[in-house]
């Protein structure tokens, strides 16, 4: 999910939540994690963040995050470049702790506090030290799910390349003025895009550089994007037009983020750890569920449809990986998504496919639109076990 | 996953973290937080689960309901069972004040919390939770899905259309519907919320009413409330203390045609609208005379007090009748119907204002009887078309009729294999 969707989403909720986070938080004293953990506490304040150790042994870690200033907070941990996301706990209300868990390699990474969740963070150093304990739990289930992120790492840079050549083509005709061409290239570009984006998501800056919906804008950033080609290529209103300049611009970004993108899956450094995979299968959903079934990510084009397909397919080419761990440590929960991804398949194919083209979203009955969100909540709830399933 | 006996309660927590609470500093929440610390605590009842009846009819009716209606979203029946047996456990925790399964912070840190977290902190409030079973669980577009068709209750008939009824679907029917009850609204919303996430995949929320005070009182040591058009509402309502009464107008018996629904009985929902800015121009007299009783004291306009019997015959100097022949009281009452009665248990609602900036609220009418077609459809028949305050001033725009099954036994084992609301239907 674009964490900037969610950031826009989420603000909104604040104030209506504030009486539900004030009666969680009588409880977090007694949170307990899980016993091979090192739980290192975090404390934000308007304009300070304190960490209680700015060292753990490499394996488990539970960042205790508590907020004690005015301001709702987040708190990012990332990797050594400062920039790439491990993992991230938003909407920390005053008053509040949420714990924030995370597998850590041994090396070194970067902690962010950010009081107001407005970018004025305060970042600090942070080390997971070799001496600690193994993540995993045996060697036979390690083996097991090195060989899930491989196979998952294989999904993903198939996608990203397939994408690359796809957005290339894209680019050139809508560089070109060629709308009738963008508009045939558009949908089917996005398709791998969205089966992979909580992916390309954790890299931090190319989601918004590429995907950002100008419902998400910020006061200060210039629209660039798919989202902005799409406004182009579907206008709102007659006259509505982009300028010469900005449509080499649009084009050549999404053409160099692309193959940034592209670059960075294929480095050889580059992991996807076990449980990234099963929540990425899961935020995959959360965005279909919070963002096309609503009709607003594709909110000229009218090709939700596509997004959806893609996002359940990701999320099925995640759980496939996972699948082997899953038959084992949870049998029940592999027939039922087995079950439940069938049943959202069968209801999009009701509405056409990617060979073949789907419906417009304006074209679907608000009786097929409550289907297809009951099919995938019934997918979502059993879908957020997975990574417990296959990490435990 | 465990879905535990092994729930603890919320309220133990607080006291554990009392002293956390004022370090916390919910300076806001002043009496939310630390007032419910300290026990004991008027309106903290807890109720139980298990019993002849379900909870949550004739107990001492709680100022605060979250009703929802599902839709069944599953055509197997064993699903069906497992819903009804998750929910029946999930109940029960619920109504002792505990999260349910591993509880809303105590489960491993890679899985969802089980609970919500929602209610941690809050007592019990005296939480009822009654399942009910609608048509569409045993045939819905002419399909029998779960194998039921054949025990249908006669008295489970879908309700006619009656007279200005502006039925919105998107506040009417349902497969099964839960009515949670509370002292706390936090309570009950969190009661609902929770089984209702307990049943996706096999059930999906078709619609939902959150209620405000309640409009009748369902026991005699209870005060008559008002409603928002400010009358006494629910003087003449059927009391848990008339156990005659009770006995003949609310529960159901095998003699009655399906030996499941034994001891069970039948919920009326009807969504119904003020069309208050019209109502609070109306005159005093006016709005007297249409309900048939005394605005302030409630009394019946032929005279006395609230309890005072109607005097339908006493005639104004005029020799008009003073209490008008199309008044609320007269058109509606036992007398007119056979001695009908119904244990009415409905809330006030507002969803806000509508489109045009008015008042959206009302009444959200609740009435359990034992039998729909003579205790509540020739009623409701004659109050749509004659009843000067039904007809002038409110409007129906959702309505629902649901079996509600007996209660679960005492003694009896919850759980994954154990007894659940209904069973008596599937057994």
């Amino acid at each position: 999910m674009n964490s900037h969707h969610g950031r826009v989403a989420s603000r909104a909720l604040m104030p209506a939540a504030l009486s539900v986070l004030a009666a969680i938080a009588l409880s977090a004293c007694t949170a307990n994690s899980t016993d091979d953990s090192t739980t290192i506490a975090v404390s934000i304040t308007d304009d300070a963040c304190t960490l209680s150790t700015t060292s753990a042994p490499a394996g488990h870690a539970v960042f205790a995050v508590t907020n004690s200033g005015t301001k709702v907070a987040e708190f990012y941990v990332y990797a050594s470049d400062g920039t790439k996301i491990v993992a991230e706990v938003e909407n920390v209300g005053p008053g509040l702790t949420r714990d924030l868990v995370v597998t850590l390699d041994a090396g070194s990474y970067v902690t962010s506090c950010d009081p107001g969740m407005d970018g004025g963070d305060i970042r600090a150093d942070f080390v997971a030290t070799a001496d600690g304990q193994a993540a995993a739990p045996s060697g036979e289930r390690t083996e097991a799910l090195n060989q899930a992120s491989a196979q998952f790492l294989g999904f993903v840079q198939g996608e990203v390349d397939t994408l690359a050549v796809k957005t290339q083509s894209f680019a050139d005709a809508f560089a070109a003025g060629d709308h009738d061409a963008a508009r045939s290239l558009y949908a089917d570009a996005r398709i791998h895009w969205e089966r992979i984006e909580p992916v390309a998501e954790s890299f931090g800056d190319l989601d918004p550089s590429l995907d950002l919906r100008e419902a998400d804008l910020g006061l200060q950033e210039p629209w660039m994007g798919w989202h902005r080609a799409e406004k182009t290529l579907w206008p709102p209103v007659e006259g509505y037009a982009i300028s010469e300049a900005d449509r080499t611009a649009v084009a050549n970004r999404l053409v160099a983020d692309t193959l940034e993108l592209q670059r960075r899956v294929s480095d050889p450094a580059f992991v996807i750890e076990p449980f990234q995979i099963g929540n990425g299968a899961k935020e995959l959903l959360d965005e279909l569920a919070t963002s096309k079934i609503t009709g607003e990510e594709e909110i000229w084009s009218g090709t939700d449809l596509w997004d959806m397909q893609a996002n359940v397919d990701g999320a099925f080419a995640a759980y496939e990986s996972l699948r082997p761990i899953v038959e084992t440590t949870d049998p029940v929960l592999v027939t039922e998504l087995d079950a439940r991804f069938a049943e959202v398949n069968a209801l999009l194919a009701t509405h056409g496919s990617i060979a073949e083209g789907f419906a417009y979203y304006s074209e679907v009955s608000e009786a097929d639109i409550v289907d297809l969100s009951r099919a995938v909540e019934s997918l979502s709830e059993p879908l957020a076990r997975l990574t417990a399933a296959a990490v435990l | 996953m465990t879905t535990g006996a092994a729930g603890f309660s919320r309220r133990a927590m607080l006291r554990a973290t009392a002293a956390g609470v004022a370090a916390a500093g919910v300076a806001g929440a002043g009496g939310f937080g630390i007032g419910r610390a300290s026990a004991p605590i008027a309106g903290d009842e807890q109720y139980a689960f298990l019993g002849e009846h379900q909870s949550g009819i004739v107990t001492a009716q709680q100022d605060h309901m979250h009703f929802a209606s599902f839709d069944l979203t599953t055509d197997s029946r064993d699903r069906l069972v497992a819903l009804l047996r998750r929910w029946s456990q999930a109940a029960a925790t619920l109504m002792t004040g505990s999260e349910i399964g591993s509880g809303a912070v105590g489960g491993p840190g890679l899985l969802p919390p089980d609970d919500t977290g929602d209610a941690l902190g809050l007592p019990a409030a005296g939480l009822t939770i009654t399942f009910g079973f609608g048509p569409g669980m045993f045939t819905k577009d002419g399909k029998d899905r779960f194998g039921l068709a054949a025990m249908r209750p006669g008295q489970l008939q879908d309700l006619p259309h009656f007279s200005g009824d502006a039925l919105d679907p998107a506040f009417t029917g349902g497969d099964l519907c839960i009515q949670a009850c509370a002292h706390d609204p936090q309570v009950a919303v969190h009661a609902i919320r929770n089984l209702a996430r307990l049943a996706i995949g096999d059930a999906s929320v078709k619609w939902a009413q959150l209620g405000f005070g309640r409009t009748s009182s369902t026991t005699r040591a209870q005060k008559t409330p008002r409603n928002l058009m400010g009358f006494k509402d629910g003087t003449n309502n059927l009391h848990a203390e008339d156990s005659a009464l009770v006995t003949k107008w609310l529960w159901a018996d095998a003699s009655d045609g399906e030996e499941w629904m034994s001891s069970g009985t039948y919920l009326v929902t009807r969504k119904i609208r003020i069309h208050a800015e019209v109502w609070d121009r109306t005159s005093l007299s006016e709005q007297e005379a249409s309900v048939g009783r005394s605005k302030g004291s409630g009394g019946p306009l032929s005279g006395g007090n609230e309890t005072t019997p109607i005097d339908f015959h006493a005639n104004a100097a005029d020799g008009s009748p003073l209490v008008a022949a199309d008044s609320h009281v007269r058109i509606a009452h036992p007398s007119r119907h056979d001695g009908a009665m119904m244990l009415r248990r409905g809330y006030n609602f507002t969803d806000g204002t509508d489109s045009l900036g008015k008042l959206d609220a009302g009444l959200f009418f609740i009435a359990f009887v034992r039998d729909p077609r003579t205790q509540y459809v020739p009623i409701q028949e004659e109050m749509s078309r004659a009843d000067a305050m039904t007809v002038d001033y409110l409007k129906t725009v959702g309505s629902g009729l649901f079996a509600v099954p007996p209660g679960i036994p005492h003694g009896s084992r919850l759980g994954d294999s154990g007894a659940f609301v209904g069973q008596q239907l599937f057994a």
